[in-house]
């Protein structure tokens, strides 16, 4: 079991690293938007693996708590740039 | 038994979170970068999450993971839905080889205006609202 969940906080680990590459490389502001919502699904799943590994169960709650941002923050980032209208960047 | 069952959950899951990374990191614009990632990272997220309930196997836990499904679940394809429109509005290129953009023909970005292409001359007369951008 143990190399199981080595074996998958590696593969997250690679995931949040070619999610990061895009939110460097952009190269528009809702690509960068829609990489960061990615992140939180990793960190999301980085965390409940983590729960099985140290069978501590409370880490769900911080879990349902990134989510819960990580949509908050798509949801306002939307909205932002709604607002500002057409742009070229 | 339930060992296997929750290696498979797990390494399923994160399979599909890196799979969504690299669908964000190759494919070509907004819109299919979306596709790629908002199904496989909540495939992945749900598959970790049975793989919690799975291994703790209390009625507490259990909730909670659940909880976190239902929630992934109702919220991926809200903000998908809500970054597509943003990026679309924003003026976001599509990729070159786009075979069909029905929104394009029919939807003015100056006065955020669909037309439906069955216009009369009596009703297709501009009608301003208040709350118009002057």
């Amino acid at each position: 079991m143990a190399t199981v969940i080595l074996i998958s906080q590696v593969l997250m680990g690679i995931a949040l690293i070619l999610a990061f590459v895009r939110v460097v490389r952009g190269p528009s502001l809702p690509d960068r938007v829609v990489a960061l919502e990615l992140f939180a699904s990793i960190v999301v799943g980085l965390v409940g693996v983590y729960a099985i590994r140290t069978d501590v169960s409370s880490f769900l709650d911080a879990a349902i708590v990134i989510a819960l941002m990580g949509f908050l923050a798509a949801i306002g980032f939307a909205r932002f740039l709604e607002r500002g209208g057409p742009r070229d960047d | 038994m339930i060992e296997t069952i929750k290696g498979f959950l797990i390494l399923t899951g994160a399979l599909f979170m890196l799979l969504a990374a690299l669908g964000i990191l190759r494919l070509p614009d907004l819109l299919t970068r979306m596709h790629a990632t908002t199904k496989a990272a909540a495939l992945g997220v749900i598959l970790i999450m049975l793989a919690v309930a799975v291994h703790f196997g209390e009625v507490a836990v259990v909730a909670r993971a659940f909880a976190i499904i239902v929630f992934v679940l109702m919220t991926a394809p809200v903000a998908a839905h809500v970054i597509g429109r943003a990026g679309y509005f924003v003026g976001s290129k599509l990729w070159s080889g786009t075979v069909k953009d029905e929104l394009r023909p029919n939807y003015d970005p100056l006065t955020h205006e669909l037309k439906s292409g069955l216009e009369t001359d009596s009703n297709a007369v501009h009608q301003p609202r208040e709350n118009d951008p002057k």
